[in-house]
């Protein structure tokens, strides 16, 4: 991944990581108190790794998964993408980073119900300015990867929820962003389905893929190469 | 893929929404199409029942005597009048640049005669155009086909002891009374009107006019300025408009029009707000959607054009569909509330008003809640993530 943007932060370590998350806090205003979803987290994501950022709910690791996808500004601290603080970027400047680095895979699918599959796997190339035909190789591509070539025409409502995690999963990966973010993403499945979708992810990552995924689930962690525990809005490593 | 795909799909798949938000426009504009339609073709029967009225324009030769006459009392007998127009010149009348603006032109020769020792007055007329201007004339018997044929007032009847099918002597020609003219109140009582060329040659006066009556209609244009362009063209002639009756006429149009025009400004307040509403809801309905569009990177200029896009859409729609309902209410509609009046056709220009208004109410109605949508924070709108 390359930067071109110049930033006046130094890294406080001499190994450049792909993602520091630097005394990173997040207050939420509830009424007149204030809530601390995020106390302070400071941890790394090296390029080609998979993370698990592990907690209960409430715990502030979903609330960490949208800091880092520059969805969330926080209230303290910093993340450096490549040494870029992405939050010292306007929002519209942050919106085309997603575009460009970052896929989500969002907690129940979130798809487009108006949309065919092939259509909401596009959805992030719309914006692209990709050529009609390219973009649908690519879709058909990524379609294929995920072991969904034959149900491109169906719409979201049309098919199981496993299929529908995969399509979540094509999507985030069809422009290929250096940075994959998962948000619970066997959370709403049954454990068989849950785990083919883990290799799934595992697959990606073993092709260099960089995932960082929320769960609560135990289980899942035991795919990734490591976990990041957090408990009431801090974290620990194992 | 490109952002108007976004936009079509979800007109396309979610059509209840689109058929509602249609709807609402299509009721704003047909109402307003409705109306403006009606509205045109009363102006039109208006104007046509006014136009019956008859002439509204008199060209006369100009004269330095002051007329000595008032409600059909001349004092100091019959006024010669010398100077006269020639015929041919007469359609030069409709070379003038309003000449669409010009109804009927009813050349007339006047002379008096001797008949059984009395004096009376002769008008000659072309009368076809002079039974049609002045349709009010009542009259026993057919009216005059041919050139030997004459309809006298009855006055005229009455003081010669005339009847329909007596002959009477004029000049060196003789005539036939074909029909009498019901008493009127009005100059015509007591004159001869026969067909203008024979009067012109028992007159004297081959060739010539003595007066010309003008029936204008005067929707778009003063009718002061038809009268100015008509007496360029007739320099030796004095042009007067009957100003009462065009002002009657005038006024009663522009009375219908304000009223018009002021119901459908409230129909438009009206119909905006039901797109406006119906947009807000249709927006925050996609809260979600807008939040996945923004977490994958769309900007805020993005989703605004997704928004913008279907709110045109639907405008033309509904403008195409108000246009073409309207008129066709308009036209069903219309029997019922003017007698006898008749569908005064589509009018293209108030289409292309009415898709305009149409596109512009939806994007102006859709431009706050998208402006909303587009800074919704992605991650209150996704909330899940």
């Amino acid at each position: 991944m390359t930067n071109n943007t110049t930033h006046d932060s130094a890294v406080g370590t001499n190994v450049q990581h792909l993602i520091e998350i630097q005394n990173i806090g997040k207050d939420y205003q509830e009424g007149e108190s204030t809530v601390q979803a995020i106390k302070e987290m400071t941890f790394y994501i090296d390029d080609g790794e998979f993370v698990s950022i592990m907690g209960q709910s409430g715990s502030g690791k979903s609330t960490m998964l949208s800091i880092l996808g520059g969805l969330n500004h926080p209230t303290r601290g910093e993340i450096l993408l490549d040494t870029l603080d992405i939050y010292k970027l306007s929002s519209e400047q942050r919106a085309d980073l997603r575009s460009e680095y970052i896929g989500v895979i969002f907690q129940s699918f979130q798809l487009i119900p108006y949309l065919t599959v092939l259509e909401n796997v596009k959805l992030p190339m719309a914006i692209t300015g990709r050529k009609a035909r390219e973009q649908d190789k690519m879709a058909r591509n990524v379609l294929a990867r995920v072991g969904l070539a034959n149900k491109a025409d169906r719409l979201p409502d049309q098919l199981s929820g496993g299929e529908q995690e995969r399509v979540a999963i094509a999507r985030a990966i069809v422009n290929k962003p250096p940075i994959l973010l998962a948000d619970e993403p066997t959370g709403s499945l049954d454990s068989k389905t849950a785990d083919e979708i883990m290799d799934l992810l595992k697959e990606l990552n073993s092709e260099g893929q960089t995932i960082i995924m929320v769960t609560h689930n135990p289980e899942a962690c035991k795919h990734t190469s490591r976990t990041i525990q957090v408990k009431d809005g801090s974290c620990y490593e194992h | 893929m490109k952002l108007h795909n976004i936009s079509f799909n979800n007109l396309k798949r979610r059509k209840g929404k689109m058929i509602f938000l249609v709807l609402g426009l299509f009721i704003g504009i047909a109402t307003i199409v409705t109306l403006l339609s009606i509205t045109e073709s009363m102006s039109r029967d208006i104007e046509d029942r006014l136009d019956q009225f008859g002439a509204n324009i008199v060209m006369v030769p100009r004269s330095e005597n002051l007329t000595l006459s008032y409600g059909g009392i001349t004092m100091g007998g019959v006024n010669y009048q010398t100077v006269e127009f020639d015929e041919e010149r007469i359609p030069d009348i409709r070379t003038i640049e309003y000449s669409k603006n010009l109804g009927l032109v009813a050349p007339k020769v006047l002379g008096a005669t001797t008949v059984k020792g009395k004096e009376v007055l002769l008008m000659g007329v072309e009368f076809e155009t002079e039974l049609q201007l002045k349709n009010w004339w009542q009259f026993d018997g057919t009216p005059p086909a041919a050139a030997n044929e004459l309809l006298i007032g009855s006055q005229t009847a009455a003081t010669f002891n005339l009847s329909i099918g007596d002959t009477l002597a004029l000049g060196s020609s003789d005539f036939v009374i074909t029909s009498i003219l019901k008493p009127t109140g009005a100059s015509e009582d007591g004159i001869i009107i026969g067909d203008l060329h024979a009067f012109q040659k028992i007159l004297g006066k081959e060739g010539k006019v003595s007066m010309v009556e003008i029936a204008a209609f005067c929707r778009d244009c003063p009718i002061s300025e038809l009268v100015m362009q008509i007496g360029e063209k007739f320099p030796e002639g004095k042009v007067t408009a009957l100003r009462q009756a065009v002002m009657a006429k005038m006024q009663s149009i522009e009375m219908f029009k304000t009223f018009s025009y002021g119901i459908a400004v409230l129909v438009i307040f009206i119909g905006s707000l039901l797109v406006f509403v119906t947009m807000m809801g249709s927006v925050n309905e996609r809260t979600r959607e807008i939040g996945i569009f923004r977490a994958i990177g769309f900007r805020r200029g993005h989703v605004m054009q997704i928004i913008l896009l279907e709110a045109m859409v639907v405008g033309l729609i509904g403008g195409i569909l108000g246009f073409v309902g309207g008129n066709g209410i308009a036209w069903a509609a219309l029997p019922l509330v003017i007698k006898n009046g008749s569908f005064a056709g589509l009018n293209y220009n108030l289409g292309g008003v009415a898709l305009l208004l149409s596109v512009a109410l939806s994007l102006v109605a859709s431009l706050y809640p998208a402006q909303k949508a587009s800074k919704l924070d992605p991650s209150e709108a996704l909330r899940a993530l």
